[in-house]
């Protein structure tokens, strides 16, 4: 039942692409890249990947396509007619394919559990991280305890696309205020999002918090609270949203949040141990691996949310400066 | 319990009934508006219906609990959602079959 659920799962996820391709409207792709990125969720799920499958979800489908909608507020909704001949294009595209294809023959059997991956140091985490770590989701574990100086990595990587879209576009506070901001006469929408946005954001505390024992993190916590945020500029407008989180205010947060995992790691090694070593954070090894992911989590949490939350900001400021020229 | 079951797989077809027949509405019905009122109907009832289905599957503990949080959570989206699509659509100007037909008549628009 599961396989025959991948398959029909796998069919619609093709079938999904391959109208990606064709299609010329780009709001239209937009939505369809949603749809694929709900898809490769539910394949997650049925592959048992919670935690994977809820950041696909929340980001890939939540908050990308959001980011797409505003960015296609700036450049229009048509795709550019290309010009150029696609034979050389397709000729690199069927050769690449054909020796990635290729690669794959070598490639251990799908599923065996002698395969590599399942034999070098997934045994371990399974079996030593409920000692060494204590938590009981295990993904939890790995990802901020065994990996954390990855997770840092991606954590800086999130915090400099924030910096790649501020220098290259900056957020622009508006002079004048006469022109209609938000979608002021949605009487039903304003209604909805005063009940929604609340509980939103307590779902996203929840997810932070929460991530130890079940599916969740910083990721998707912060992720999470930035749809939120979006969602009441995008009711109420831009200016009103700045009055509530500013533009400089979430570019301090942004770089607290990398700061704060950061300085978890030297405080660690001031404490005698290597970096991120979060042993050394108590008296006892488990209950430190536990402040430190927690601290961690909440650091990765902010910059998220800051990150999401400016680069709407900036996408939103150019385009509603572009509709008024 | 077995009549729980019974009850539950009624609902559970009902809402594989209803999300259907939205999904035949949304390609066979003409224009927008009667369109975004199929969507509307597997966003609504087959949703509450299919929840509701998993209710009764439960044995109630924090599963129960989750599943009446999706179920507010839908009741109060989906209908805002499905309507701020029609008003915005009224608003930028899309005009409803009914008010189109004279035009088509008169063969001056298409």
């Amino acid at each position: 039942m599961a396989e025959f659920i991948d398959l029909v799962l796998l069919a619609m996820l093709a079938l999904t692409a391959l109208r990606i391709i064709f299609l010329k409207d780009l709001f239209a792709v937009v939505m369809l890249f949603g749809i694929y990125s709900f898809l490769s969720a539910l394949i997650f799920l049925n592959l048992d990947a919670v935690d994977v499958a809820f950041t696909e979800a929340s980001v890939g489908a939540g908050i990308s396509t959001v980011l797409m909608l505003v960015t296609l507020a700036i450049t229009g909704r048509k795709e550019k007619q290309s010009t150029h001949s696609s034979l050389l294009p397709l000729f690199v595209v069927l050769v690449t394919g054909a020796a990635l294809i290729y690669g794959t023959l070598d490639m251990p059997p799908f599923g065996h559990p002698d395969n590599p991956v399942h034999q070098h140091v997934a045994p371990r985490y399974i079996e030593e991280s409920p000692k060494e770590v204590g938590l009981p989701n295990m993904v939890t574990s790995v990802l901020a305890s065994y990996r954390g100086f990855d997770t840092l990595g991606e954590t800086v990587v999130v915090f400099s696309a924030v910096i790649g879209v501020l220098s290259l576009l900056g957020v622009r506070r508006k002079k004048k205020k006469d022109l209609e901001s938000g979608l002021e006469s949605h009487r039903v929408l304003h209604v909805v999002a005063k009940i929604i946005i609340p509980l939103v954001i307590l779902f996203a505390l929840y997810v932070q918090f929460h991530g130890d024992f079940g599916p969740g993190g910083g990721f998707q916590a912060g992720v999470i609270a930035a749809a939120a945020f979006i969602l009441y500029a995008l009711i109420l407008g831009l200016p009103k949203a700045f009055a509530v989180v500013g533009p400089r205010f979430l570019q301090w947060m942004a770089a607290a949040g990398v700061l704060l995992y950061a300085s978890v790691g030297l405080y660690s090694m001031y404490m005698g141990g290597h970096f991120l070593d979060y042993n050394q954070l108590a008296t006892d090894p488990v209950a430190g691996q536990h402040y430190g992911i927690i601290i961690i989590e909440l650091g990765v949490g902010v910059t998220v949310f800051a990150v999401m939350l400016n680069i709407f900001y900036a996408f939103g400021s150019q385009a509603e400066r572009s509709n008024v020229q | 319990m077995d009549f729980l079951d019974i009850v539950s797989s009624i609902l559970l077809l009902a809402g594989v009934f209803f999300g259907f027949s939205g999904a035949v509405g949304l390609f066979r019905f003409p224009d927008f508006f009667t369109r975004i009122h199929a969507a509307s109907v597997t966003d609504s009832i087959a949703a509450i219906l299919i929840i509701g289905a998993l209710l009764l599957q439960t044995s109630f503990d924090l599963n129960t609990a989750k599943l009446v949080f999706i179920l507010l959570f839908l009741m109060v989206t989906s209908p805002t959602a499905s309507h701020a699509l029609a008003k915005s659509a009224r608003h930028g100007g899309l005009l409803t079959l009914a008010e189109t037909r004279p035009q088509d008549k008169q063969g001056s628009a298409k």
